[in-house]
């Protein structure tokens, strides 16, 4: 799949906002006046931007509204709705840190369970796909609660958030492993795609068009093996080993910024990972695999 | 929850207006659909008998070429050097006065140095009058680099020839066997045809080196090695007549197989023993005596031998007997094993003489003899450029024609069927003209069929008197012209010097030429600080490669902006069982300064007094085209178009109607005169159907005529070779015209073989695609992106030898030159062959594309590697061409494959890579492109950088 | 909306030949050309250096090794097959993709959509594909505004596909309907569903190549050994036989 920036930076950002807004919500800082309004605002602002760079994405926005209908069926949908019910139920509740209103817990636990259901309703539209067999595993909707939690542990100052971002390197090995084997195994080949297996086997002889195509720009992403292989070391490096052991260091809110920006380009790399490594099976119809 | 509201009654737009497509040669009825004014749609016609409906992707495509960038937009005048592309626009008059300036003087001195070749013109019985009212010698149109060995050969054997003026009996036939046919000629009706017998589950073999698209879809392939087709032929002929499997009723009846050949020593031997009447004649069986050849109840003994002379018949089966002709004997050569060989002969006897079928038409022959019935036996064939486009193309169209009449497939019921005006001895065609006088008219058509040296086109001298050397001991059936020499040959003075080239659609400086890059060269060449050619007049409608090579433009229109008829005079759009016209109109206006070519032709006519073009007051007789259409009578009632003549009723002959295109336009553009039902078949013999043409104007008299298996054209030919008659070839041809102008079909390996002995060993062809036409397509905005760039297509066996990997490069070279192109492999593909898609490749600056398009930088094409004349090492220039009909051997071409890796060409672009070309004037543009999204869209691309997609 | 219908009344698609379609494109343009008239298919950079167009309707080309046998090509026209479990529908956010209820065609709104393009990465078969122009998703409408199109002839109102297909390669019908001629097709000629493993129970079925080779025509006997009758001997037992 093509590894559009806007599609990373939605989820890398808003994954690590709402993660940390669940946090807040839980009452884990319970901050207060600017220190709250800061880390409030932080988190707000990871999310938002992250869903306004998601807006990007989109072909045609003046629709966007109508992305709130199809709850029933769509996890886009449900994503839009698990997002604004986040941020609209921890609105109060962030005001009452930032003015001591003393609003009850109930509704930032509340809130923050919504924020973690929103980052669960992201990994699902990817999860559901079974065109990309690589996403198509309960790993990927664990991969992106485990990216949430443990980002929002991490700038949470939870004690155990380097236990949760080894977790989170245990998760992405698991998830490479696992993806690596998952084209084979949906067992989708150029024969299967044509029905030409019935045949012999089959293979592309002329592209279909010789000219560029939506499909070829968007699904067919070919990423070299050495150049992924050192983008994962990367990824497993700055997303979880590097920040887990600068936690462990007492640098203080420094220690927390240093790891979390790590931490961040980690996950943008993994992210990228995660689009420009996952096959689309159309990809067979171009001789991209099989 | 209610689904949205979706218009399902959308109208297409506010007018249909039917005319004839241009997209290829195909000439299919469209409808296109306009919306104010404009074209908003364009589809198959139902009703016409050529397309039934259907459209091919370039036909549908069509609309895109109106609003195409590449569009002229007023006539030019070079003001830079050739090629340089730096013109000037002027006035149409200004432009007729500068070609009139150019052409009287030649007209009233020496016509024959205006050469006048058309392209893929549709218009050929105007463009050849007008050459002849001119006077000069020097006229064809693209035949000869085209199809003339398929229409010589056929004509010279059945009257009648592949390509499109025949088909199989569609609804027939069992068993249908396709050589050397690639997809883009008379496309839509074979797809058609094809699709019927699918439906109906007859059999389709294709005979190929290359096996894609009808090879593709054949319930059996043999993958030849090109240019042995004939040898394959001839080889299923040995096996048909070992088992005795052939039509032996039919070739008494209706074939030369029982003439007695003179079997005397002499300037006789082996033309047709005559009797006193000059008439040849059988032996009949029940007297053993001589008997006319068209006697009524003659029964010919096909065995005869008499006073020493044996039957024709004895003789092709003395022949092809021979144990070289063994399918174990050819095997190899062919690339197809005895076995293949021995099965395909026993499918054709299998279905010609167990399936035989029988019509119940009664009918009469031309002597007179009724038949209850009409036999058939239903194996068809159809062959196309993979067996003409060599220098044995002639003889191997022969010899499949021959198999045909063997198997009695010809003309039956089951086999292949010819259209009207066809069948048509070669009695019945002219013999070329050519003796010119300043200031008068040819006496007759240029272009004939010769039946001995007497009709040769030469000089006093004994040298050619045409540029392109057509009907010379060169080429002696030279048909259609040698277009493909005209250039080199006014570039060498060989024959002589001309003074002005005059060409209509022809890429001539691209694709239609071989060894490409030369030709440019011949172009912008000087002498005494002048062109060789001193002055070339182009019309074309868009700015191909050719136009910065000219230095006066005529702009033409598109096909949907002018006038075009579609004649019998030409090549009209017959069904086996209806003579066809059609017509082409304006269904829209040009939006610019642009003029039908044909009406400008007429005009400057005019404009040069030539005969047949003015009035007695000297006033131009045409207004226009559709004034000539309409107008024109080659014969008295005989015009260019057969339908609503007279008073709009009169078919055939009948005095002009001044109403005659609005009533095409009433009929969808079309005219069909239908064949009665006892004149379908055995056209040839048919008094109902020699009654009906004759009817109709297709000839005055009754033709009829026997097949011919012996030719004796060509064994005129053959004696002068061996010293006989007056008019004598010079001797460094004499050989070859002994072994090519053979009477019978034999097969000699193509002359383009003997390069493999210098490191040339692999076969490379071209194939057209069914969604790209020569070069008035490519740069169509969609068909372009169906097909932007080429590959050359390798056999797993050079894949693997080489160890070629994909995204590499080959370079290819032959005794000509050397390409470096990109590859990709084919395993159904015959071994000692490469190929790839003709005329994807661009010149950069072309067509009005990107100088980086892909077409210029990754398409390419073989005519680099092809050279235009044979090697000669006394330095003679002999064209690499059929010794018999010029046809360019385009086929021929061997080569040599060395693997370019990747890594080693960085550049990723096609050698050679010529400087790019001006552009000329145009109006560009395109169509308006939507552009309210190009911040939306610039934004994404920002944020989606990066990443490389796949292939 | 996204929310596939239970069952529909009928299930309208194209039976697609694999053993007569030469692979001439006429479809592609064809496809092109009416729905460009229609909903409108952008190209970028059409006359450039690297063209890019909408095209609803592909047609690739496939080389198949066969063991034992020459290899074989097959040309493959792709485009939407309506599937009954069609993944774009449940997917889409905004309700602009739907099947619809009374002839099984699956559509887009757009004036709903948003140009997400969840869709086209739902779909296996790369049916869909976003206008570069317009922003939104464009797919195969089995030219719904053909086939109920009462401003055509009724003989016209099939797919502009179908219409334009040289080698009667496509067919259009009900395939709910058993008797249908699309039905009786894809029962006599064993047609099949694209990647059956994905579930998404395509409606366009496709037809496999015939078996092809020699044919079984018994082999020639020969009239009689010519070496040792010589010409003549032949020629005495061929025309003795007329």
């Amino acid at each position: 799949m093509h590894p559009a920036l806007s599609v990373i930076l939605f989820s890398t950002l808003s994954g690590l906002g709402f993660g940390f807004l669940a946090f807040l919500g839980w009452g884990a800082l319970m901050p207060s006046g600017w220190a709250a309004f800061f880390l409030w605002a932080l988190g707000y602002g990871l999310a938002v931007a992250g869903l306004l760079a998601a807006t990007f994405h989109l072909g045609n926005p003046r629709n966007a509204l109508k992305a709130f209908t199809q709850w029933r069926t769509s996890w886009l949908s449900r994503e839009a709705w698990a997002s604004v019910a986040t941020l609209v139920i921890l609105a109060p509740v962030a005001l009452s840190d930032i003015f001591a209103l003393g609003l009850p817990r109930l509704i930032g636990q509340i809130g923050g369970a919504l924020a973690i259901l929103t980052v669960f309703t992201t990994a699902m539209i990817y999860t559901q796909i079974r065109a990309v067999p690589r996403w198509h595993h309960w790993l990927t909707p664990v991969m992106f609660l485990t990216f949430a939690l443990a980002g929002g542990a991490m700038l949470s100052g939870r004690a155990w958030a380097p236990l949760l971002l080894l977790a989170l390197g245990a998760v992405l090995l698991a998830l490479w492993r696992v993806g690596d084997g998952a084209f084979a195994r949906a067992r989708q080949t150029l024969g299967t795609a044509t029905g030409l297996d019935r045949l012999g086997v089959p293979s592309v002889l002329d592209p279909a068009h010789t000219a560029g195509n939506y499909l070829k720009r968007e699904m067919i992403f070919v990423v070299g093996r050495k150049h992924a292989a050192r983008l994962r070391r990367i990824a497993l490096a700055l997303a979880s080993i590097l920040p887990a052991l600068i936690l462990l260091l007492p640098l203080g809110v420094w220690g927390i910024a240093l790891a979390a920006l790590l931490h961040l380009a980690g996950a943008l790399a993994a992210r990228w990972l995660f689009f420009a490594e996952a096959e689309h099976v159309v990809g067979l119809y171009y001789g991209a695999r099989g | 929850m209610n689904q949205p509201r979706v218009d399902t009654q959308r109208k297409v737009g506010d007018e249909v207006r039917q005319t004839t497509c241009y997209m290829c040669a195909c000439r299919c009825g469209i409808n296109v659909h306009l919306k104010s004014g404009k074209v908003a749609y364009i589809e198959g016609n139902r009703d016409h008998p050529v397309n039934r409906g259907v459209l091919c992707a370039k036909g549908a495509s069509g609309i895109m070429q109106v609003t195409a960038p590449s569009r002229l937009r007023a006539p030019l005048r070079r003001v830079g050097p050739r090629g340089s592309g730096a013109f000037e626009e002027i006035t149409w008059e200004e432009a007729l006065q500068t070609a009139v300036s150019w052409m009287k003087p030649l007209r009233e001195t020496a016509p024959e140095k205006l050469a006048f070749f058309t392209g893929r013109d549709q218009s050929q019985s105007l463009t050849g009058w007008w050459a002849q009212q001119f006077g000069t010698p020097n006229y064809a149109a693209h035949g000869g680099f085209c199809s003339v060995n398929m229409a010589a050969g056929g004509i010279y054997t059945i009257g009648g020839a592949f390509w499109e003026f025949g088909q199989p009996d569609w609804e027939r036939t069992k068993l249908f066997v396709l050589f050397g046919v690639a997809e883009d000629h008379d496309s839509n009706p074979i797809k058609i045809g094809l699709a019927r017998l699918k439906a109906r589950g007859a059999r389709i073999i294709s005979v190929n080196p290359i096996r894609t698209g009808y090879s593709a879809v054949a319930d059996d392939w043999i993958g030849i090695t090109p240019g042995t087709d004939g040898l394959l032929i001839l080889s299923l002929i040995h096996c048909l007549l070992e088992a005795g499997k052939i039509d032996l009723d039919y070739l008494a009846q209706w074939t030369n197989a029982p003439l007695l050949v003179n079997g005397a020593e002499g300037p006789e031997k082996g033309l047709f023993v005559r009797n006193a009447e000059s008439q040849p004649f059988v032996i009949d069986r029940r007297t053993g005596h001589p008997a006319p050849w068209d006697g009524k109840d003659v029964q010919p003994d096909l065995g005869a031998e008499w006073q020493g002379n044996r039957t024709v018949f004895r003789h092709m089966v003395e022949e092809y007997l021979k144990p070289a002709y063994a399918p174990e004997a050819v095997a190899a050569r062919c690339g197809v094993t005895a076995t293949r060989i021995r099965q395909l002969a026993a499918e054709l006897a299998d279905v010609a003489f167990n399936q035989s079928i029988t019509l119940d038409r009664p009918w009469t022959d031309f002597r007179g003899k009724q038949h209850a019935n009409m036999p058939g036996r239903p194996v068809s064939f159809h062959a196309m450029r993979g067996i003409s486009a060599h220098s044995n193309g002639f003889q191997t169209a022969r010899a499949l024609h021959l198999l045909q009449i063997l198997l009695g497939a010809v003309e039956t019921p089951g086999g292949y069927r010819l259209k009207p005006p066809y069948p048509k001895p070669v009695e019945a065609h002219p013999t070329p003209h050519f003796v010119t006088s300043p200031g008068k008219p040819l006496t007759g058509p240029h272009l004939g069929y010769v039946r001995s040296p007497d009709d040769l086109c030469l000089l006093p001298d004994g040298q050619p008197a045409r540029i392109d050397k057509g009907f010379s001991w060169e080429n002696p059936f030279s048909a259609h012209g040698l277009m493909h020499m005209v250039i080199p040959n006014a570039h060498a003075g060989d024959p002589y010097r001309i003074d002005t080239l005059f060409l209509y659609m022809a890429n001539m400086s691209w694709n239609s030429s071989m060894n490409a890059a030369r030709v440019m060269e011949m172009l912008t060449e000087q002498r005494n600080g002048e062109y060789v050619i001193p002055r070339i007049i182009y019309s074309d409608a868009y700015a191909s490669e050719m136009v910065a090579y000219a230095d006066l433009i005529l702009p033409d229109t598109t096909y949907l902006e002018r006038h075009d008829c579609i004649s019998l005079l030409d090549r009209p759009i017959s069904e086996p069982d209806a003579a066809g016209d059609a017509i082409r109109w304006p269904v829209v206006e040009p939006d610019r300064d642009v003029r039908c070519f044909q009406s400008v032709l007429l005009e400057l006519g005019a404009r040069l007094g030539l005969p047949e073009m003015v009035n007695e007051d000297g006033t131009a007789k045409y207004k226009d085209y559709a004034d000539y259409i309409v107008n024109h009578q080659r014969r008295p009632g005989v015009g260019p178009l057969m339908g609503f003549r007279g008073n709009g009723e009169a078919e055939g002959r009948g005095a002009p109607n001044p109403d005659q295109l609005n009533r095409y336009i009433q009929n969808g553009a079309f005219y069909q005169a239908h064949v009665p039902e006892e004149a379908a078949f055995y056209k040839p013999w048919n008094a109902a159907y020699q009654d009906w043409a004759v009817r109709l104007g297709l000839y005055e008299t009754p033709q009829p005529y026997l097949f011919n298996i012996w030719s004796e054209p060509m064994r005129r030919f053959q004696l002068a070779a061996e010293g006989f008659g007056p008019r004598q070839p010079p001797d460094h041809l004499r050989a070859r015209l002994k072994q090519a102008m053979h009477p019978l079909p034999i097969w000699y390996p193509p002359y383009g073989d003997a390069d493999a002995a210098f490191g040339y060993p692999v076969h490379a062809l071209t194939q057209r695609p069914m969604d790209m036409y020569h070069s008035w397509g490519s740069q169509n905005a969609w068909l372009r992106q169906i097909r932007g760039r080429n590959y050359l297509y390798l056999p797993t066996k050079i894949w693997q030898a080489q160890g070629f990997e994909e995204g590499d490069w080959a370079r290819v070279s032959s005794r000509a030159g050397t390409i470096v192109v990109p590859v990709a492999h084919m395993a159904a593909l015959n071994e000692k062959t490469v190929w790839t898609w003709n005329a994807i490749g661009k010149r950069k600056g072309a067509w009005a594309l990107d100088e980086n398009a892909p077409e210029a930088t990754t398409g390419f094409l073989l005519n680099h590697l092809i050279p235009e004349l044979l090697p000669d090492r006394e330095g003679r220039r002999l064209s690499n061409s059929d010794p018999v009909t010029g046809q360019a051997a385009w086929f021929d071409q061997r080569v040599r494959v060395e693997r370019v890796p990747a890594e080693d060409h960085p550049r990723g672009t096609v050698e050679p890579m010529l400087p790019r070309l001006p552009d000329p004037p145009r109006t560009g543009g395109g169509r308006a492109q939507n552009s309210s999204k190009n911040f939306a869209k610039s934004f994404r691309k920002l944020l989606a950088p990066g990443g490389e997609a796949a292939r | 909306m996204t929310a596939l219908p239970q069952t529909t009344a009928r299930k309208l698609g194209l039976v697609i030949d694999l053993d007569t379609c030469v692979g001439c494109q006429a479809c592609v343009t064809a496809c092109k050309g009416w729905n460009d008239a229609g909903i409108g298919l952008s190209d970028q950079d059409p006359y450039g250096a690297d063209p890019s167009g909408t095209f609803l309707n592909r047609v690739h080309s496939y080389e198949v090794a066969i063991p034992d046998a020459p290899a074989q090509v097959v040309t493959f026209p792709r485009s939407c097959l309506h599937c009954d479990n069609a993944p774009c529908v449940t997917v889409c956010p905004t309700g602009a993709s739907y099947k619809r209820a009374e002839d099984g065609i699956v559509l887009v709104n757009e004036d709903a959509c948003i140009g997400c393009g969840l869709c086209a990465w739902a779909c296996p078969y790369g049916a869909r594909e976003m206008d570069a122009d317009q922003g939104v998703m464009k797919k195969c409408t089995l030219c719904v505004d053909r086939i109920y199109n009462e401003t055509l002839p009724e003989e016209d109102r099939e797919p502009a596909c179908v219409r334009t297909c040289p080698t009667n390669a496509r067919h259009f019908g009900d395939l709910a309907d058993p008797d249908s001629a699309v039905s009786r097709l894809v029962a006599e000629r064993q047609g099949y569903d694209l990647m059956p493993d994905m579930g998404t129970k395509p409606t366009n079925k496709y037809l496999p190549p015939r078996r092809k080779g020699p044919g079984d025509a018994s082999p020639l006997a020969p009239l009689l050994d010519i070496k040792a009758t010589g010409i003549a001997g032949w020629l005495d037992r061929m025309l003795g036989k007329l």
